[in-house]
């Protein structure tokens, strides 16, 4: 799931400041399950805005606004409420604003902010999270991941930042990552797994490749694309 | 090689001061502390690296300032601020200067700081920080050139390898395993962070007698009852025992840096036979440093 929070009012309609009318488009995926988004939201937003003195000219709600078909689908079939606004009004993470922007001749502006630490997580819904660094080292951490458990990433060991409550010093909210992977591997007696020494992380790893970018939600445009072209070809 | 190297070569209790620099231009006041009550009475002065991310003056130029007051600096470095290209840059940059001694610390998060929304980079720790140290003594760097060999320098430079460890760590055993990691990564010397309890330390240093490397152990000039509690609630593995904490509460104002003083050189004297030296962070009480040796039985 990709973790989202509210945008604030202020910042939405600032975004906004150019743009007389509206088309709002909620996703009833991971901002519901965040309790952020869905029609709750899109009621809010066409308050506010209307109070702020611009004109809705529509809204829906898209299920999943990371499945292609579907946005192109329901999108479509809104068109003339689209196109009668000056900018479209997103509530969903980032991947879904950008794929309303490729899609509708407007601006999409985000409603929400994407906080999820480490990118898309799939639909595991647990506190496990990796932070894609393209060198796994859960084998030496007992499993657990010390990018995204230690506040600094660190992947040689703890720094001097662990309290005595086993927080870490940024917040007293935060365990410790690395006393946590020292517990577990002291529990599965393989504390000799933390003497191993980690190279630097390769930072090549954390762009996302350019092939990768075409898969999945982009798998639709990749067939369109190649239809289009064995039509000229022939 | 540095008086530091030398010195704790030779088997000498060996005594280190710290200087932090001004949030601004004006470095006279750090300048006068260090060459009026430090210089002589201690064989290096650290600089702090932007401490507990408060943004600085830099640590480099007030050691090359240092040098020039004929005063040896210890450069410290974070690996919070700079990218590995900015670090080994700046570590030829300090060899330039005639920088010797070098201490390797991760660094205080940003949000520990006045500047809690920057970037915190990390992109080294402080094991792969002394391995480049390593890498640039051997004359090379950590990157590869297009046949896949290492990038060769022009001009080699030359280090006095530092880091720190935290004796009072909940736990010390995942500390013992970093130590080790950091000595088998060139470490040539060790300064703890603050220690007030000798039978932990004793412990410690037990547990790490394997790795042969000089511990100077770490003395936070504790100025008042006040901060000895802020120590104990704040600052992450360090435990200052309640007995030290009535004995400041219960001096009189003008004893207070009498008991200070006192204080840090009876630890000092009960923690010397177990190490090779001390590392004295006086926080801008610079002018009780002479007090301290005299305390310490060290002068
Ligand atoms: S070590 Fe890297 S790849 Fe493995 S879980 Fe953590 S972030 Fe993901
Ligand atoms: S205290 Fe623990 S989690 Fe926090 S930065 Fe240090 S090693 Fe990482």
């Amino acid at each position: 799931m990709n973790a989202t929070e509210k945008k604030p009012v202020e910042k939405v309609i600032e975004s906004l400041a150019d743009a007389g009318s509206v088309f709002i488009i909620g996703c009833t995926g991971c901002p519901v399950g965040c309790d952020v988004g869905g029609q709750p939201w899109i009621d809010e937003m066409t308050g506010a805005l209307t109070a702020a003195g611009k004109k809705i000219t529509g809204s829906c709600l898209i299920e999943l606004l990371c499945n292609k078909a579907l946005v192109g689908f329901k999108l479509s079939r809104k068109a003339e409420q689209i196109l009668a606004a000056d900018a479209v009004l997103v509530g969903s993470c980032g991947v879904g604003v950008q794929a309303v922007g490729n899609m509708v001749a407007r601006r999409a502006v985000p409603g929400l902010d994407t906080t999820c630490l480490g990118d898309y997580q799939g639909l595991w819904p647990g506190s496990e999270r990796c932070g894609q660094c393209g060198n796994c080292v859960l084998a030496y951490t007992g499993g657990l991941c010390p990018i995204t458990l230690c506040a600094k990433s660190l992947v040689n060991g703890q720094c001097g930042g662990t309290c005595d409550d086993g927080s870490c010093e940024v917040s007293p909210e935060h365990p410790c990552g690395w006393k946590l992977i020292y517990d577990r591997l002291k529990e599965l007696n393989r504390l000799d797994d933390m003497r191993r020494m980690i190279d630097p992380r390769d930072s090549r790893k954390l762009a996302i490749p350019d092939a990768i970018r075409r898969t999945m939600r982009y798998a639709l445009e990749v067939d369109e694309q190649e239809a289009a072209a064995t039509k000229e070809a022939h | 090689m540095s008086q530091l190297q030398r010195q704790l070569a030779s088997g000498a209790f060996v005594v280190t001061g710290e200087i932090g620099p001004p949030k601004g231009i004006n470095v006279g006041p750090c300048l006068h502390e260090a060459e009026q009550y430090l210089k002589g009475r201690v064989a290096a002065v650290n600089v702090t690296d932007i401490q507990t991310a408060v943004m600085r003056l830099g640590s480099m130029a007030v050691c090359h300032m240092l040098i020039d007051l004929g005063i040896e600096p210890v450069f410290q470095m974070v690996c919070r601020d700079r990218n590995r290209l900015a670090l080994q840059s700046d570590l030829l940059s300090a060899a330039a200067l005639g920088i010797e001694n070098v201490l390797s610390l991760t660094g205080d998060h940003v949000v520990m700081g006045d500047h809690q929304d920057a970037k915190p980079v990390y992109d080294l720790d402080s094991v792969s920080l002394l391995q480049a140290m390593c890498a640039l003594e051997a004359g090379t760097d950590m990157g590869l050139d297009t046949k896949g060999n290492p990038n060769k320098l022009d001009g080699v430079p030359k280090f006095f390898k530092g880091c720190c460890t935290t004796p009072g760590s909940p736990t010390p055993e995942a500390q013992v395993i970093k130590l080790e990691k950091k000595a088998a990564a060139g470490a040539q010397f060790v300064q703890t962070q603050a220690v007030y309890d000798p039978k932990t330390f004793e412990t410690f240093m037990k547990s790490i007698r394997h790795i042969k490397i000089p511990v100077m152990v770490g003395i936070v000039l504790l100025k008042s009852a006040p901060m000895a509690k802020y120590m104990n609630r704040s600052v992450p593995g360090v435990v200052v025992p309640d007995e030290i904490i009535q004995r400041l509460a219960d001096s009189a104002k003008e004893d207070r840096q009498k008991v200070s003083t006192d204080i840090a050189g009876e630890l000092i004297r009960q923690m010397k036979p177990m190490c090779q030296g001390a590392h004295l962070m006086t926080l801008g009480w610079d002018h009780c440093v002479p007090d301290i040796i005299e305390k310490a039985e060290l002068s």
